[in-house]
């Protein structure tokens, strides 16, 4: 499905201006992207970056219904929303908007539970890499290497793969998505939205303020993720796995841009030493190899 | 229930689609993206990559402005843009 940018300009204020997002926040762009491609959504918040920025009470800066709840409820609360408004007859996408936090560690067990029943959920994760709306700790969603405050010499354990443990759920539609392509967010997003079931969509969104990045490259952080090979673009529809557009060609380790070249625009590599960049290029590389073993 | 302890407005902890809940973040910024109409093409990445959606398009083929009040200044826009559009300038 191809989107034309113009295509997105229909509902252009789900987050509206003057909030408390960082400059050149990579949240704030996978949620216009995503978010406004949905009909009618309620949003389900734990605690992460999206409940900070939706500034200070009673003043919210996300323009559709959105509820926050605990880290560990996001699941629960949702799926009560989607049976609820199923009894009543009304017809709502209700989202999950969690951080990698509350997606990859507090908050497994229950979207396992409502992956598990097949609740009609879109869960999105926009994985930054670390615990940001606390102050950047180390997540299990941040790459070997990579210094936060609890790891101050840089983590010494690999990244872990959500969206390969999301799919052992065998849930309908899973997806990945980078903020350096916010079509394919949007496009993912409606193509999930058709689709009755559990589904879960990963969005790479860059953090200048953690990462210790210039804002003004957050989208093109996003796309070097993917043409280093760092965040492999796929779907996976029904247990089949199938390479995105943007992200195919990069299958090839020979068409991959060098990884340095992503890692020396972010601060939080500084501490990386040559066997750190060979672990990590392993890491990589294993994640491609499990990726293709589902194809 | 009597008529005083009838409650006028329902107390629950909840917040109203704001502009500006955080008040004016212009002036967060050091410097500011400037447009430079006859190079723009209207291709709308600018409006795209914004994260905090101060460019403005008020409909569909009209040249996108930015919104000094809430801009702040990150300077995506002047990045994406493919053909030198937009300029970062000193505050």
């Amino acid at each position: 499905m191809s989107i034309k940018i113009t295509d997105m300009m229909d509902r252009p204020d789900v987050l509206l201006r003057g909030n408390f997002a960082c400059a050149g926040c990579g949240l704030s762009v996978a949620y216009r992207s995503a978010i406004s491609a949905l009909d009618k959504p309620i949003v389900v918040i734990p605690a992460c970056c999206a409940s900070v920025i939706q500034s200070l009470h009673p003043n919210v800066t996300y323009n559709v219904p959105t509820l926050n709840i605990a880290f560990a409820a996001h699941a629960s609360a949702a799926s009560g929303i989607t049976r609820a408004k199923k009894m009543r007859g009304e017809d709502y996408t209700v989202v999950i908007w969690s951080g990698d936090g509350g997606t990859y560690d507090i908050g497994l067990s229950t979207w396992s539970g409502a992956a598990e029943r097949n609740e009609n959920i879109i869960h999105f994760c926009y994985d930054n890499g670390f615990y940001s709306n606390t102050g950047a700790q180390r997540s299990g969603a941040t790459p070997r290497g990579a210094v936060t405050t609890t790891t101050p010499a840089g983590k010494s354990e690999k990244r872990k793969s959500v969206a390969r443990i999301m799919a052992a759920h065998d849930i309908p539609y899973i997806a990945t998505a980078s903020v350096g392509y916010p079509r394919d967010i949007y496009a993912k997003s409606k193509k999930a939205a058709k689709i009755e079931g559990y589904k879960f969509i990963l969005i790479d969104a860059p953090c200048p303020t953690g990462w210790n990045s210039d804002p003004a490259i957050t989208q093109e952080l996003g796309q070097l993720a993917v043409k280093t090979g760092y965040f492999p673009l796929y779907e996976i529809v029904n247990g089949k796995l199938v390479f995105s557009k943007q992200g195919s060609k990069y299958c090839d380790p020979t068409n991959r841009v060098p990884i340095e070249e992503y890692l020396d625009k972010q601060g939080r590599f500084s501490q990386m030493t040559p066997k750190n960049i060979e672990d990590l290029k392993k890491d990589l590389q294993f994640e491609w190899d499990m990726l293709a073993k589902l194809e | 229930m009597t008529e005083e302890h009838e409650l006028k407005d329902p107390v629950l902890p909840l917040g109203r689609p704001t502009i500006g809940s955080a008040g004016n973040t212009g002036t967060w910024r050091t410097s500011k993206p400037v447009f430079i109409e006859e190079n723009c093409i209207k291709c709308y990445q600018c409006w795209v990559a914004c994260p905090e959606g101060t460019i403005r398009v008020d409909s569909k083929g009209e040249f996108p402005y930015v919104d000094y009040v809430y801009c702040k200044g990150c300077g995506m826009c002047v990045h994406v843009c493919p053909k030198g559009a937009l300029e970062m300038k000193p505050e």
